[in-house]
């Protein structure tokens, strides 16, 4: 079956004065129908500036997407016109942002902000709209709809913004939602409730999730594939149950080394030595090379590419290849 | 128990309070500024007594009586008559409604032509800016009162009919205030569009239309309600100058402006201050409780911009 997105080589960079920066180096990956994948990686690393891209927010002159190809169902995101993008997003692909309390428009009520999509891409009338508005508000659980519609943003809570947030994203019952570190903002109990409602909608709906976190409690409790970033790159991906019994790149089982287990106690929580390279003197090599604790040679003068190492997994590191080579 | 019953009883109370808008929230504000009240009543009263006043005079505006020239305040003429023998109360009225309404009227228009150039400008950028941006400098690099004389220079050059000048004053005050209007609007524009929220307006895919008039220019209303206040007061002056020159909206329509002209002569200065005190005062008081009403509702709309 054809992937619902497949995004192909993508190429995102940023101009600054020091230099270019390639924030999105070449990256692939698919989502197929009804599939939640997630992408993991430390801040920086170029998530944000994925989704970014697939949205067509990346703003000529600062940044530009400089190749590659993102297929969404027949059409290319990026050789589309401005108008044919415009009938896509908010309508068949939708986004949620990190910050709930700024994603929506101070001086406009909730209710305004939510008819917003249904008249333009389900060409609702402004009654239908409205009363279709006060019915989402419903369904993602906040209590005295009728209320909360005429209320402006700065009245409610981040976690009900949030939930209005993903009822503006779900009104036109979109194919693929991405959510950009949706939880991140949102204290722990509001997480969880906001992650099973994303998930109670996209199995009633069908519809694809393409989660973007930092937080891989969020990655076990909602991925079904995960695909681990690094400045830029991917350097891991696989199926989530795989993945996590199994991480093959030292950056992912440093990742998940570093997460806090409930019930025990340690003196220090692990931590990944170093920093993040600066993204702009990055030579041919493993990115990754001065974090790692198994640093060779060849990684410090060739980058490694993502090869397949069975169980549906793939990892870029010269551990494996060299592994494949011998056997 | 009683302590809860209080504090759902306080919380119900808020929470109504929160209900109300934005408006009503700013205007509970507005009425604990005092001055600023008192700003706006004298608005309120100067505006009544202009409007309903006349209706209540025995005498016209244009009446001449020559049995009644010059005649000091009496209790017939309460601010006396001028050299015509009109009543300068019916005047100063008259007068009054043509002022205001030669104020609020390129009020409208500067804020109208500001708002919308400003925000073209600010929210498309690149060339529509660079044209918009550069007329506004041309015409902000003349100081506004030597353009105004020329202007009404030219209209009295090309004799344009009094009963048209008034609106054309309106115009020429209008073209020369929309520059800084537009200019506000424009910065609030620039960093407005680069907000959180109008990202994910893009991501909803509205038309850029929809988003220009719809989200953004919301967000710019207190300013412009600001701007727009305070900008009736320099309105009022600008016509007033112009009118005392001469080169306003002409005599027999009386404004306060020309009616100070009366002032311009030294026997009429030294020796009937009627015919041009009551003018004065009116413009005086007028604009200082607009510019403090305006303050006040700036204090209010728009806490971040204090002078």
């Amino acid at each position: 079956m054809k992937p619902l997105l497949k995004v192909e080589n993508l190429h995102t960079e940023f101009r600054t004065d020091e230099g270019t920066v390639k924030a999105v180096d070449g990256i692939s990956f698919q989502v197929r129908a009804g599939e939640t994948v997630c992408i993991v990686g430390e801040s920086g690393c170029g998530k944000s500036v994925t989704a970014m891209s697939m949205m067509g927010l990346v703003e000529e002159p600062a940044g530009k997407v400089t190749g590659g190809a993102i297929a969404f169902g027949d059409d290319d995101l990026l050789r589309l016109g401005k108008h044919e993008l415009r009938t896509i997003r908010g309508h068949e692909m939708a986004m949620i942002f990190q910050e709930p309390m700024s994603s929506l428009n101070p001086v406009l009520k909730i209710g305004e902000q939510i008819m917003e999509p249904l008249m333009l891409h389900l060409k609702l009338k402004k009654k239908e709209a409205a009363a279709r508005a006060v019915e989402l508000i419903r369904q993602v659980g906040i209590s005295r709809p009728e209320q909360i519609a005429g209320s402006y943003p700065h009245e409610l809570s981040g976690g009900m913004l949030q939930r209005i947030m993903i009822a503006i994203a779900v009104s036109c019952s979109p194919k693929l939602l991405i959510a950009d570190e949706p939880t991140t903002a949102l204290d722990v109990t509001i997480q969880a409730q906001i992650l099973d409602m994303l998930r109670t909608f996209k199995e009633s709906s069908g519809m694809s999730l393409l989660l973007i976190t930092h937080d891989l409690g969020v990655v076990a409790e909602m991925a079904d594939y995960v695909i681990v970033m690094y400045s830029g790159k991917i350097v891991e991906e696989g199926e989530v149950t795989a993945l996590f019994a199994n991480p093959k790149h030292p950056y992912t089982q440093g990742l998940l080394k570093s997460k806090p287990v409930m019930g025990q106690r340690t003196e220090e929580l692990y931590s990944i030595p170093g920093q993040v390279p600066d993204p702009l003197d990055l030579t041919p090599s493993c990115y990754f090379h001065d974090r790692c604790e198994h640093c060779m040679d060849v990684c410090v003068s060739r980058e490694p590419l993502l090869q397949p190492l069975g169980n549906g997994q793939k990892a870029a590191c010269w551990l494996y290849e060299e592994a494949a080579i011998h056997v | 128990m009683r302590v809860e019953t209080v504090l759902t009883k306080a919380s119900t109370k808020r929470s109504r309070e929160r209900r109300s808008s934005l408006l009503g929230q700013s205007l509970r504000k507005l009425m604990h500024n005092k001055l600023a009240v008192a700003g706006f009543a004298v608005v309120v009263f100067m505006t009544l007594l202009c409007f309903i006043g006349p209706l209540f005079s025995p005498y016209t505006d244009n009446k001449i009586n020559m049995a009644m020239m010059n005649k000091a305040p009496s209790l017939k003429h309460w601010l006396g008559t001028d050299a015509l023998g009109r009543d300068i109360m019916t005047r100063v009225m008259q007068a009054g409604r043509i002022s205001l309404t030669v104020g609020l009227a390129s009020m409208l228009l500067s804020v109208f032509l500001g708002a919308l150039l400003g925000a073209i400008s600010g929210y498309y950028r690149g060339i529509t800016d660079q044209i918009i941006m550069r007329i506004a400098d041309l015409l902000m690099t003349v100081p506004n009162l030597p353009l105004l004389f020329i202007f009404g220079a030219m209209l009295s050059e090309w004799k344009v009919p009094t009963d048209y000048r008034m609106y054309l004053v309106m115009l020429m005050l209008s073209a020369v205030n929309w520059p800084g209007m537009a200019r506000m609007v424009r910065g609030q524009m620039l960093s407005l569009r680069e907000r959180e929220f109008m990202q994910a307006a893009e991501v909803l895919g509205l038309r850029p239309r929809r988003k220009l008039l719809h989200h953004l220019l919301p967000n710019i209303v207190p300013l412009l309600i600001v701007m727009a206040t305070l900008n009736i007061g320099g309105a009022i002056l600008s016509e007033s100058v112009l009118s005392f020159f001469g080169l306003g909206v002409m005599p027999p329509t009386p404004t306060w402006g020309n009616m100070i002209d009366a002032a311009n002569n030294m026997i009429d200065f030294q020796n009937h201050p009627w015919l041009w005190i009551p003018p004065g005062v009116s413009i005086f008081a007028t604009v200082i409780a607009i510019n403090i009403f305006g303050d006040g509702l700036r204090d209010v709309l728009d806490p971040k911009q204090k002078r």
